[in-house]
């Protein structure tokens, strides 16, 4: 069997981008986290905010360095994968991607040493500005990279010379129309999926009985943070689509499952698109719903998908992982509230509680990825958005050498989650006592290292 | 020579320069990676911990190295990239091992730290030899035949060789006690290959190479080109007097190889520079003709102006935080 390499290409990146960004969407969350337990712990002293930061801190290295990894291998890739888009739109990605690791990866990747290993090395002083560093560095690098993925979206500011793209503004480019939007939906959703993964790794501690005092307070923060940010997500996400309708059309259509340009369009909640027959099967739909919500009009147009035929994405896929994003962002804000509410009260039906958390801890990965399958796949087939398409950069490597290392990297990729998984497990099973009995043991023989150190520098 | 001309040069010289310190800095961390068998379970604690607080940025040099070479040579990167595809996802492979073990060794189940000291040194010798085969690979231009296979398998043999070295030079000066002694008997069985390896390659290059047999063998190039092999035969004969056993326990020469071997690195580049330059593929492009144009590389150039000097001062910073012994890594 002879498989296009084209594809092959394609699924080998998708593979990529897919692994990759499972990590820095907690990175990203959980910098803004440990920032916060850091602070809570500078300002009261309180040491459950120092145990949470330290617990906490040790997840975060790991995802870290899980994403660093895998992102050097994406850096690689645009080259080996495709090259044609570096030829043909480098004059705008390449210094994007350069600011990312001038402003964002040394940063984060030099400050984050004192995060771990500074503890009696710094003052309590540096060790929150190193914190506050890394958070920016991760947010920067999510600002750079972003832009980059928006301005693919929705491109701006260039003008094409000689099949080259070049640069008109800077300005137009780095916050081209869709930026603001997307920069602001992935920051709350990488915070949104971080509040849901350490309120659940906490749950599934207080299920295995090795909680303390630390574990509620995370349990807390992490659901007040999302009881507030799920609602702001779902009014963002909302402007998102609004600016897609406006320059991604296709796109929007494949999301809603339109295939004819009309008035009065139903919004289809449910249903099987199908691109051959060129219509939804079994839709359920709200009437006229869609054009309200996207024109604010009843009787508001939407294009079809038959206005973009042969240059519209696959409807069926788009079409779903929309519709899980969704479902899972309504789900968060029922159990954020009701969450929220229980602990409040403090009558917490704590059972019912833990084990409702520990079920959502990935939920937020899920979501993540549907959401970057609606917004990559449904730019298809364009890599730049109207100006370039995909199969016009794909590198021209045999399909047998890009099958080979997609093998490769699925394995390691396979290998890597169920390792990371299992050690999240590992270092949550720790009962809370015994990490405190351990820290105490650390800092008393600390101290007694000072002493000697102290007692011999006399003696000379 | 206008702005056109220079900002390529500009550009050259801030990846190479990014490539030397990532061979320099992400140089002793593989190097300490593919010495971790030959240490005992302590030890391997100690030599991780002598490496802890640094490796995620020693490995952000080749992203920007990389990332200089897409921003100002967009026509190279992908020529480059395309042509080393396998290598490079060979090394990305181990860079990936390399990095991941680093956390997942201590964090882990007890029972699987075994493996995973295995793939830190199995990630740190794939990263180490795929980057010398490619290294080889481009100074013969890319271009594939026998003699290029053998040169670069050459410099897949020796690069490991180099790391291995500045490894030992970071461990004299990062710990102490048995670790210490096993270093220095580590550093002198190394010495030996990689002065064969610098001698081989020395008079093998220009052998292998025609184009740059002639930069370097002609007059005066070769009278001005001389200070190179001269101090690249100083450091190297330095490191070996420092290996004496009366030099090497003593406290003021910690410094000399780890030092020395950053001589010889800079001095390699040189050389390499001076062979390469002015094509950015040898033979086939030159600078120029690949540059991305001039308002993307102004653009550019602003940030790197702000922020490198900002990224080397954090740096030697950072360093500073953590000089002295590495104590064992605590992250409890």
């Amino acid at each position: 069997m002879e498989f296009d390499p084209f594809v092959l290409a394609r699924i080998q990146f998708a593979a990529n981008i897919s692994f990759h960004i499972l990590f820095p969407t907690i990175s990203i969350g959980l910098c803004w986290v440990l920032l916060y337990f850091r602070t809570r712990f500078t300002l009261s002293g309180d040491k459950d905010w120092e145990f949470a930061y330290y617990f906490w801190v040790k997840i975060f290295a790991l995802t870290f360095a899980i994403g660093v990894v895998t992102g050097i291998t994406m850096s690689f890739q645009f080259g080996t994968n495709w090259p044609g888009f570096m030829e043909k739109a480098g004059n705008i990605a390449g210094p994007l991607l350069g600011y990312e690791v001038l402003t964002a990866f040394f940063l984060e990747a030099s400050f984050l040493g004192i995060m771990l290993f500074g503890k009696n090395r710094v003052s309590n002083r540096m060790h929150l500005i190193s914190a506050a560093l890394v958070t920016a560095g991760t947010t920067f690098s999510a600002f750079w990279i972003l832009s980059l993925n928006s301005w693919m979206q929705t491109p701006d500011g260039y003008t094409v010379q000689n099949g080259v793209i070049m640069v008109e503004s800077w300005w137009d480019i780095i916050f081209n129309p869709s930026f603001p939007y997307r920069f602001m939906h992935m920051l709350v959703a990488c915070l949104l999926t971080t509040a849901f993964f350490i309120a659940g790794v906490s749950a599934w501690r207080a299920k295995k009985n090795v909680d303390g005092p630390a574990t509620w307070k995370v349990i807390r923060t992490g659901m007040f943070m999302a009881a507030i940010l799920t609602p702001v997500q779902i009014f963002i996400g909302d402007m998102h689509g609004l600016n897609t309708l406006e320059h991604q059309p296709a796109k929007l259509a494949a999301i809603e499952g339109i295939w004819e340009t009309e008035r009065g369009v139903g919004l289809t909640l449910f249903g099987f698109p199908d691109e051959q027959a060129r219509k939804t099967h079994w839709k359920i739909e709200i009437p006229k719903a869609a054009s309200l919500i996207l024109t604010h009009d009843m009787n508001g147009e939407i294009k079809g998908l038959n206005e973009f035929e042969g240059e519209h994405p696959p409807v069926a896929i788009v079409f779903w992982s929309f519709r899980i994003m969704v479902g899972i962002g309504f789900l968060m804000l029922m159990v954020s509230w009701w969450a929220s509410a229980q602990l409040l009260r403090n009558t917490a039906r704590k059972t019912m509680l833990i084990n409702v958390l520990s079920v959502m801890t990935f939920s937020g990965w899920v979501a993540v990825l549907s959401g970057w399958y609606v917004t990559e796949i449904g730019r298809q087939p364009w890599i730049v958005n109207g100006i370039l398409t995909t199969k016009d950069v794909v590198a021209d490597h045999g399909s047998g050498m890009v099958l080979t290392t997609l093998i490769a990297y699925l394995a390691i990729y396979a290998f890597l989650l169920a390792s990371y998984i299992l050690t999240l497990r590992h270092l949550a099973s720790k009962p809370a006592k015994s990490l405190e009995t351990l820290q105490q043991k650390a800092q008393n023989q600390q101290s007694t290292l000072n002493n000697t150190d102290a007692s011999g520098t006399e003696a000379l | 020579m206008n702005i056109e001309q220079i900002l390529p040069l500009i550009f050259a010289g801030i990846m190479g320069f990014a490539l030397l310190v990532y061979i320099i800095l992400d140089g002793y961390d593989l190097g300490i990676g593919m010495l971790l068998p030959l240490a005992n379970e302590q030890e391997k604690d100690q030599m991780v911990a002598s490496i802890g607080p640094f490796w995620d940025a020693n490995e952000t040099w080749i992203v920007l190295g990389i990332g200089v070479l897409l921003i100002a040579f967009p026509k190279a990167h992908g020529i480059i990239l395309t042509t080393l595809y396998f290598p490079v996802t060979l090394m990305l492979i181990g860079l990936i091992l390399r990095g991941v073990s680093f956390d997942f060794r201590v964090k882990a189940k007890t029972e699987h730290k075994k493996m995973w000291n295995n793939l830190f040194f199995l990630g740190s010798l794939i990263a180490s030899v795929s980057q010398g085969w490619m290294l080889g690979f481009y100074v013969m231009g890319l271009e594939p035949s026998g003699l290029s296979f053998i040169y670069a398998c050459a410099i897949a043999i020796a690069l490991p060789v180099l790391y291995i070295m500045l490894g030992c030079g970071w461990l004299f000066v990062k710990t102490e006690g048995p670790l210490y002694i096993k270093a220095t008997r580590w550093a002198r069985l190394t010495v030996i290959p990689l002065g064969i390896g610098l001698f081989l390659i020395s008079i093998g290059t220009p052998l292998a190479s025609p184009q740059i047999a002639e930069k370097w063998l002609t007059l005066p190039a070769a009278i001005g080109l001389l200070p190179i092999p001269i101090i690249t035969l100083i450091a190297f004969f330095t490191i070996i007097w420092a290996l004496q056993k009366d030099k090497i326990m003593s406290k003021k020469h910690e410094w000399i190889t780890f030092a020395c071997m950053i001589v010889i690195c800079i001095m390699s580049s040189l050389g390499l520079a001076y062979s390469i330059f002015p094509d950015i593929i040898i033979g086939q492009l030159t600078l120029w003709e690949t540059a991305s144009s001039t308002a993307s590389l102004k653009f550019t150039l602003v940030g790197v102006a702000i922020a490198v000097p900002m990224i080397i001062f954090y740096t030697f910073f950072i360093y500073r935080i953590f000089s002295g012994k590495a104590t064992e890594l605590s992250y409890d």
